[in-house]
């Protein structure tokens, strides 16, 4: 077998950096999604932990939707648009870590944002994100992916990865595309983010220029990029509108409404490829204990992540739950983290590609200061 | 790059496919102090922040009587299309309008420094249409708050930002009501829930002025939160409480919360309006606001990776100058930093409307304004959180980002190809910087339209 020179190269450096992690169960079939939900999702109201003494006080009207509902375990009650994720959570595919935060505390969404991406201790303490770091573990050539046009931090890195977002504007020519490549070829930026473009255009096939819209078109979308021995292995999916300050029970059903069918269509287009996937879905922080005065909640600490996908240990969740007591609340107002959500993605997609955690995690996120959190795949 | 090109595309919008590059660039951006017009006719001619909250409240009208009468009628309230629901139409083509004026005007303003600089600071100040109340407002938050005080002090620019009904609406302080004034205490005893809201109080210090991580805590948050309650708009409100003279912004004494606040160490006893006011008194002449605006404007002229050195003449200028942004701009002017400097990618905006101006055109209809800057990401008064559009070479240079401008510099082709000589154009914009391959790809083209295609998506085109 023939190997190719960048494959080779970037065994040896992997190799010189990284003796002892080991590539032979890296199975090039396993696919992670990481869903980020920018903005600050409420924990508290997606997998509400109604069984805690404290929660309807603390809610008022944000709660209305949540209490009656049947718990998935003695405490927490899964938000009822989240129809596709109860049901992956029947069928043990779904779990859910809750109370999880960062090693960052200051409520500031881009800081946090930056944290969460980067992997870092501290905001722009790094220029690089988590998942070009994985790719850097993989084996040579596996390839990422962005669904937006540009390349957002945590895939932003020595690696190079793709981005692909559908445009309603009329195609280029091929023509014309076949020039502006000649025209770029000697350009140190353009040239491989075109190279990049032209790969997964050509992917993409006739869903570019669709104009697919909505949650069910972007779910498929991201299915018809990840199959196939060319799909991308790891791919980051944006979603923003979290931050809801103020009427948050309309604005939160329908973002989680979005969010459901994405991961439906998701899961429906992928088919058999569903067992080797892994869907991570997180936020930055979560929001304050109590509903604010405008309806809405303001910016709070712990949140909660949800671990979705064929090779998850699902049917489960994991928590440290710290109560919601007056003296349990971080700063008395918000949800107190006691585990970390950087310990929490990193050990998951550590497992998940068969990469030993303890050699992995401070890779993917060199910044956690918490314990490794296994068993979240199963084994 | 020559200094020519540099005044045209570094600090201006990029060179007129009709004229020639200025003679003498420095002078030419002296100039355009004088020729800076805050409201051309295009913008003079926009719908207004009063008339556009009369249309707010009309639409929140019209869309509560269609729930009455669909949830009468038995049928679903909610549509579940992508389309905005009708009431808010009429806004949505406000919004249309003002971004085709917002083109416009950068196309033919006689100073594209100047405008340049409007929009880093409406980006600065950044409000989003992402929310529905902002969608109409968007507009003529920009052309009240932001153009008439581009060549004042920042603390002026400041105290219109925070007061303009798009801002209030945007972060949500409209409602925020003190848990303890009069209002807020006959709601507590009624049972119901009123109070707070901290969004623009904390976006205030970490975006608009002091910058994240510099000192302020979430106490600080929470006493300025108190410290704003009552800066809201009037009429528009439901109850006749809050109703309130209006359609304007209005400091609505029985919501604001009573009593001293401290915040960062400071006492603040004033009583009313005062009391927010006086804060940001102090937080426009903050050192760290100096050193945010500082690092921010050297970032958006000289480069990705600020010079040191710059930032701190900027800084130095903000303190000395109490915030006077002429002055400011002025060190730009004078910066080898800046003349010197490494090339920034442009974002959308940038591109489109360099693209625009190499092939003269002179004005652009709101929707393809708005719908061309969608498909390139960076759609006009719409980023996706109120710290506003990146402006890091990152953020823009992507592979798909790429191609959609490939796909709007054919389109453009398309429209005004026949009369342009791309070779002939090629020369006026970059003269002697153009590069071999961007030569060759003209030279080759199958056609006038195609060759011009290729000097849009040139890498001279991508860059300023």
């Amino acid at each position: 077998m023939l190997l190719h020179r960048r494959q080779i190269l970037a065994a040896t450096a992997a190799s010189l950096l990284l003796p002892q992690v080991s590539f032979a169960k890296a199975a090039t079939e396993r696919r992670l999604v990481f869903v980020i939900q920018r903005g600050a999702a409420d924990g508290l109201a997606t997998l509400a932990p109604t069984g805690d003494p404290g929660y309807a006080s603390l809610r008022g009207d944000l709660a209305e939707d949540l209490l009656g509902l049947p718990k998935l375990s003695g405490m927490f009650a899964l938000h009822p648009a989240l129809k596709q994720i109860n049901a992956m959570y029947g069928a043990r595919q779904a779990l859910f870590v809750n109370a999880v935060g960062l090693p960052y505390r200051d409520r500031s969404h881009f800081d946090a944002q930056n944290v969460l991406e980067t992997g870092g201790a501290l905001p722009y303490d790094r220029p690089d994100g988590w998942m070009n770091r994985l790719l850097g573990l993989l084996p040579a050539g596996e390839r990422g992916l962005a669904i937006s046009a540009t390349i957002p931090t945590a895939l932003r890195g020595p690696v190079q990865v793709s981005s692909f977002a559908p445009s309603a504007l009329p195609d280029a020519s091929a023509d014309l595309l076949q020039r502006v490549g000649s025209m770029y070829a000697d350009d140190a930026q353009l040239h491989p983010l075109w190279e990049e473009a032209m790969q997964t255009r050509a992917m993409a096939g006739d869903l570019v220029g669709s104009n697919a819209k909505g949650a069910l078109a972007a779910g498929k979308l991201i299915g018809s990029l990840m199959k196939g021995a060319e799909g991308a292995r790891v791919v980051m999916v944006e979603t923003t509108g979290w931050d809801t300050h103020a009427g948050q029970r309309a604005r939160l059903n329908n973002q989680l409404e979005g969010l459901d069918a994405m991961l439906g269509a998701l899961q429906a287009d992928l088919g058999p490829v569903w067992a080797d996937t892994l869907v991570v879905v997180a936020t930055e922080f979560g929001r304050t204990a109590a509903v604010n005065g405008t309806g809405g909640t303001d910016h709070g600490t712990a949140s909660l992540a949800m671990l979705l996908g064929g090779t998850v240990a699902g049917g489960r969740i994991v928590s440290d739950w710290p109560g919601l007591g007056q003296s349990q609340l971080y700063e008395g107002r918000d949800l107190k983290p006691t585990m970390g959500l950087d310990a929490a993605i990193g050990t998951a997609v550590a497992e998940h590609f068969g990469l030993d955690p303890a050699m992995a995690l401070p890779q993917l996120f060199p910044g956690s200061k918490d314990p490794r959190i296994s068993g979240l795949i199963r084994g | 790059m020559d200094q020519a090109a540099i005044a045209l595309n570094r600090f201006g919008l990029g060179g007129l496919g009709d004229q020639d590059p200025p003679s003498e660039p420095r002078r030419w951006l002296e100039s355009q102090f004088a020729a800076y017009q805050p409201a051309p006719a295009i913008i003079a001619s926009q719908t207004g922040s009063a008339r556009l909250i009369e249309m707010l409240r009309e639409a929140r009208d019209d869309r509560r009587e269609r729930k009455d009468e669909a949830r009468a009628a038995g049928t679903d309230p909610k549509p579940k299309d992508d389309n905005l629901p009708g009431p808010y139409r009429p806004l949505r083509e406000v919004y249309i309008q003002a971004a085709g004026a917002r083109i416009t005007a950068a196309l033919t303003s006689p100073a594209p420094f100047l405008e340049r600089l409007v929009h880093f600071w409406s980006n600065h100040f950044a409000i989003s249409i992402d929310k529905v109340s902002a969608l109409g407002l968007a507009g003529a938050y920009e052309f009240e708050a932001i153009r008439p005080h581009l060549l004042g002090r920042f603390g002026d620019m400041l105290n219109a930002v925070e007061r303009h009904p798009g801002m209030l609406l945007y972060l949500d302080q409209a409602e925020s009501i003190g848990p303890e004034s009069p209002l807020g205490t006959r709601a507590a005893q009624r049972g119901k829930q009123r109070g707070l809201n901290e969004n623009l109080a904390r976006e205030i210090l970490e975006l608009h002025t002091l910058g994240v991580r510099t000192g302020y805590n979430q106490q600080d948050v929470t006493e300025f939160a108190r410290a704003l309650t009552g800066w809201t708009l009037g009429g528009i409100a439901k109850q006749p409480a809050l109703r309130g003279p209006g359609p304007k912004f209005w400091f609505a004494a029985v919501i604001h919360q009573p009593g001293t606040r401290t915040i960062m160490g400071k006492r603040y006893a004033q009583s009313g309006e005062a009391q927010a006011q006086a804060v940001l008194d102090d937080l426009a002449a903050h050192p760290s606001t100096a050193k945010h605006i500082a690092t921010k404007l050297a970032r958006h002229f000289a480069g990705d990776v600020v010079p040191i050195a710059l930032v701190t003449r900027l800084e130095k200028t903000f303190l000395s100058t109490r915030g006077d942004l002429p002055s400011l701009y002025r060190v730009l002017m004078d910066a080898p930093e800046v003349w010197g400097g490494t090339a920034k990618f442009r974002s959308p905006w940038d591109w489109t409307l360099a693209a625009l101006r190499a092939t003269g055109i002179k004005s652009l209809p709101g929707k393809s304004a708005a719908g061309t800057l969608q498909q390139l990401g960076q759609p006009i008064w719409k980023p996706s959180s109120p710290a506003g559009y990146d402006d890091l070479a990152e953020s823009w240079a992507g592979p798909d980002a790429l191609v959609r401008r490939v796909e709007v510099a054919q389109r453009l082709a398309q429209r005004s190809g026949a009369g342009i000589d791309a070779r002939k154009l090629a020369g006026r914009l970059f003269a002697g910087a153009l590069s071999p391959s961007t030569a060759a790809a003209i030279q080759r083209a199958e056609s006038g339209e195609q060759a011009l295609a290729l000097l849009l998506a040139a890498p001279e085109m991508m860059r300023r």
